[in-house]
């Protein structure tokens, strides 16, 4: 480096720790050597974000959030939408990568937490990046509901309808706060205008500081890795772990590949089906909102549908309290049931690599549970398998399960026939 | 154990879909400029009456293939500039009167009227296909695919007036099942079946293409993102292969 | 173990051809969200060209029609109106319209494509404001006791004579802007499209 480079860059580090951030996090991090494919969705969930966040920007530039009509009949909010797929040069694209964003989203963070599962990244010393990341999923799930408000479609429109009143099954407060939520007696433009200010700006602003904090966490304790041994505890005569290497240039130089392959898949589907089979842009959100017409099936988008079955399992009055509300609290607590995880789990091991028959098929038919409850929940109630195995009560078997598979957790983590650990990892 | 679940992991993609169903033809759709001007053709003269395509401008047109004077001369009969959006005179509250729902807007309803039971344009060409006489109906017509529905067959003076036989079936459960058939036109219309068919489809291969006129740009600039990103990632992989030879 | 010290040749290339390409792939991406800064389809068609009849339009008189927005006037100048530009071409800062602000069909001494039809965007070349018109000449039009006619702008102060050349020691640069313009027929002006663009 020059002289003169370098006294520019004294004169800042001695005002802000550039220098030492960039060590810190980068070329002096030390993570584990054994990362494997399921350790790129942490950076893929941070480029999702960046996408989201720069079309955003874009698309705020000509979207209005207007539920009035214009003069051909058309609410404004919808007709917009369509003048930046049509009228605004290369709108298409950018409206294509954010409604693709908002599915991807969901996919590389539901993977990303599948990893957290398989290697045990939620047991301590991890807790608080565990907790952190379910916050980011809970404000995640915020972001995407009020977004999907914004087109103005009916699935918009009714899908929000739906939600919101799911807030006036709370006791008491309920009819009254959901009437708060909306600001009118029904979704409405005020409603939208609503929506559109905590989707642009409120949300946001808390998601990207959870995700510094998850970030800050990370670095704090070091990261995990997939036969859950801790490489801080093996340090070399440098004072570095044995088993790390500097995050950059090696990880970084890895997570540009992972990069590129998510952008080749990423791609295929903005350019090729943009509509996800109807799953990403739902067919009935190319009609607009309709305040007196409910669609005949509504159904949210994919990403909400394991924990939209949880809450349709609830059928029965309990304590005096109705079904509505049991649905409600089914459906909170299978999210914020995640956060307790690192204190459930009682096993000896982190890594499914050592671990016995008991959690892997546990943890499998898990997995299997969530599939199915998504499927489920994107079918009218009336649904059955092969059209004679009724689906509802087999949504509600895994909505027991899934809860099951946590609650009973603290005694079959124990009992677990688990392999010993390592000293290293192994590669 | 793992039999029940290799049964329970391929249900949903064996699954199938309850509910009604829709029968709906397969949509000969064609990207052709022939087929798409005829298309608009039969849309600006049988459809721009009642239904509006307010996010279409006219200019637009140019794309398949047309000239703006022969856009201005033959197919602009709702405004008077170029650049302007299909609109319509007709009030939304005065439709809403006469077919009892004001018609909607047709610029993306190829998008809209995609289903488990086909896409959008297998709906439309189904649709526009299946309308038959029905003296109980206001407007004198019903249709198979979209029952009581408030528009009359504005196409049949080209297809002529078919006629339906409907037929009740004892659905087992005590309740009745209706199935409609349609039978050949009695009185028949300008077109021959064979040509009816054609000119539905051309209509249809037009209204997909105006509710996302840009699909085909989409589809050439997607593959070269593809082709060039399968590039960056040789590239990138080969990089990440030189500097991982230092970690053992 | 530093980076640097095990930079080798096909380590160097690889990074340079990796570097080139991720380039490539950034101002790719920059193309579309650039592009939907620039006007829209709507903007364009509010935007296009206006056809103006100005059969009506008698010697001396003055019609103002929006294009994209912005006025643009049309001035039927009469013989007096005409001979007042020999006077000012000594006034004004650049009298054959030499600086390349405009098409070449205004380049001459009366700014336009016939004599007598002034074609100019009424918007000052100073800040934008709009000039009015003071077409009487000497004390009576309030300006000067030898103003030959011509256009005062209200914000600051800037004077055009009567085919928009600017006088000489203004705060506006330049002369008014001359839109592009063609003749359909002998008394039909398009204004916003000269066929050249």
């Amino acid at each position: 480096m020059t002289t003169k480079a370098q006294a520019v860059l004294d004169w800042i580090d001695e005002r802000f720790p550039l220098t030492s951030s960039i060590k810190g996090h980068l070329t002096e991090y030390y993570a584990p050597k054994n990362f494997n494919f399921w350790y790129f969705f942490g950076s893929l969930a941070l480029l999702v974000l960046v996408i989201q966040i720069v079309t955003g920007i874009f698309l705020v530039m000509h979207y209005k959030p207007d539920a009035a009509l214009n003069a051909s009949g058309i609410p404004a909010a919808f007709a917009s939408v369509e003048y930046i797929m049509r009228d605004v040069p290369g709108g298409w694209i950018i409206r294509y990568l954010h409604s693709t964003g908002a599915s991807a989203f969901f996919v590389v963070v539901y993977l990303h937490m599948f990893r957290g599962l398989l290697y045990g990244s939620y047991r301590k010393p991890r807790e608080l990046i565990w907790i952190f990341g379910t916050l980011i999923f809970l404000a995640l799930m915020a972001e995407a509901f009020m977004g999907y408000l914004l087109p103005w479609g009916q699935m918009s429109f009714w899908g929000a309808q739906v939600i919101v009143n799911l807030f006036s099954a709370i006791p008491v407060i309920g009819p009254d706060l959901s009437i708060v939520i909306r600001g009118d007696f029904v979704v409405s433009d005020a409603t939208l205008n609503r929506f559109f200010s905590f989707h642009v700006i409120a949300v946001p602003l808390i998601l990207i500081g959870l995700v510094v904090a998850h970030i800050v966490a990370l670095h704090e304790v070091g990261s995990n890795n997939p036969d859950g041994v801790e490489i801080k505890k093996k340090k070399g005569p440098d004072g570095h772990p044995l088993d790390g290497i500097p995050f950059h240039p090696y990880y970084t130089v890895k997570d540009i590949v992972g990069v590129v392959g998510f952008l080749i898949v990423f791609s295929f589907i903005v350019f090729f089906a943009p509509e996800g089979g109807g799953y990403f842009l739902e067919y009935n959100n190319f009609i607009p909102a309709d305040p007196l017409k409910t669609p005949p099936h509504i159904a949210p988008v994919w990403y909400f549908t394991p924990f939209y079955s949880l809450l349709r399992a609830m059928v029965w009055p309990l304590f005096g309290l109705d079904a509505k509300f049991w649905g409600v609290v089914a459906m909170g607590a299978g999210v914020v049931i995640l956060a307790f995880l690192p204190w459930l789990d009682r096993s000896p091991v982190k890594s499914i690599r050592y671990r016995g028959p008991i959690y892997k098929s546990m943890l499998t038919l898990f997995i299997i549970a969530f599939a199915i409850l998504g499927f489920l929940g994107t079918k009218p109630p009336s649904y059955a398998f092969f059209g004679v195995i009724p689906g509802a009560p087999v949504a509600q078997l895994f909505s027991l399960y899934y809860f099951m598979f946590f609650i009973t957790m603290p005694w079959w983590s124990k009992m677990d026939k688990c392999k010993p650990e390592p000293d290293r990892v192994t590669g | 154990m793992k039999k029940l679940l290799t049964a329970l992991l391929f249900t949903p993609l064996m699954a199938l879909a309850s509910g009604p169903e829709l029968h709906l033809d397969k949509a000969p759709l064609s990207t052709e400029p022939a087929a798409l001007q005829n298309g608009a053709k039969l849309f600006v003269n049988y459809c721009l009456n009642c239904h509006g395509a307010s996010y279409m401008r006219y200019n637009r047109l140019q794309q398949i293939g047309l000239s703006e004077q022969m856009i201005k001369d033959n197919l602009m009969f709702t405004a008077d500039k170029i650049g302007e959006p299909m609109r319509i005179a007709m009030q939304r509250d005065e439709a809403k009167v006469w077919f009892g729902a004001a018609p909607p807007d047709l610029t993306v309803i190829s998008r809209s009227r995609a289903s488990e039971f086909g896409s959008g344009a297998d709906w439309l060409y189904t649709y526009l296909r299946s309308f038959y006489r029905d003296d109980a109906r206001p407007t004198g017509w019903n249709n198979k695919v979209f029952e009581n529905v408030g528009m009359p067959h504005v196409l049949y003076e080209l297809q002529g007036e078919a006629t339906a036989k409907i037929i009740e079936h004892d659905d087992g459960h005590g309740g009745k099942s209706k199935e409609i058939e349609i039978e050949a036109p009695a009185k028949p219309g300008k077109m021959t079946a064979e040509e009816y068919d054609h000119a539905v489809a051309d209509l249809v291969s037009y209204l997909v293409w105006m509710g996302e006129p840009m699909a085909e740009t989409r589809k050439s600039i997607g593959t070269a993102v593809i082709a060039f990103l399968g590039l960056l990632f040789v590239l990138s992989y080969l990089l990440k292969k030189n500097y991982w030879r230092d970690v053992h | 173990m530093s980076v640097d010290q095990k930079m080798d040749g096909g380590r160097r290339q690889l990074l340079l051809a990796t570097s080139a390409a991720g380039g490539v792939a950034a101002v790719a991406v920059a193309v579309p969200f650039v592009g939907s800064l620039t006007p829209s389809e709507r903007a364009k068609a509010a935007g296009a060209p206006v056809e103006v009849d100005i059969s009506k339009l008698q010697p001396g008189q003055m019609m103002t029609v929006e294009w994209r927005g912005k006025p643009v006037w049309i001035i039927n100048r009469s013989k007096e109106m005409l001979d007042s530009l020999k006077k000012t071409d000594e006034l004004v800062s650049d009298p054959k319209s030499d600086k390349p602000q405009q098409p070449e069909y205004a380049k001459n001494e009366t700014r336009s494509i016939k004599p007598e039809i002034l074609v100019a965007v009424g918007i000052c070349t100073h800040l934008g404001c709009s000039p009015s018109d003071k077409f009487k000449t000497g004390a009576e039009s309030g300006v000067s006791a030898d103003w030959a006619g011509g256009f005062l702008c209200p914000c600051h102060g800037s004077t055009f004579d009567l085919a928009g050349r600017v006088y000489k020691n203004k705060p506006a640069p330049d002369n008014l802007e001359v839109p592009p313009h063609k003749y359909l027929a002998d008394t039909k002006i398009l204004i916003g499209d000269d066929g050249k663009a």
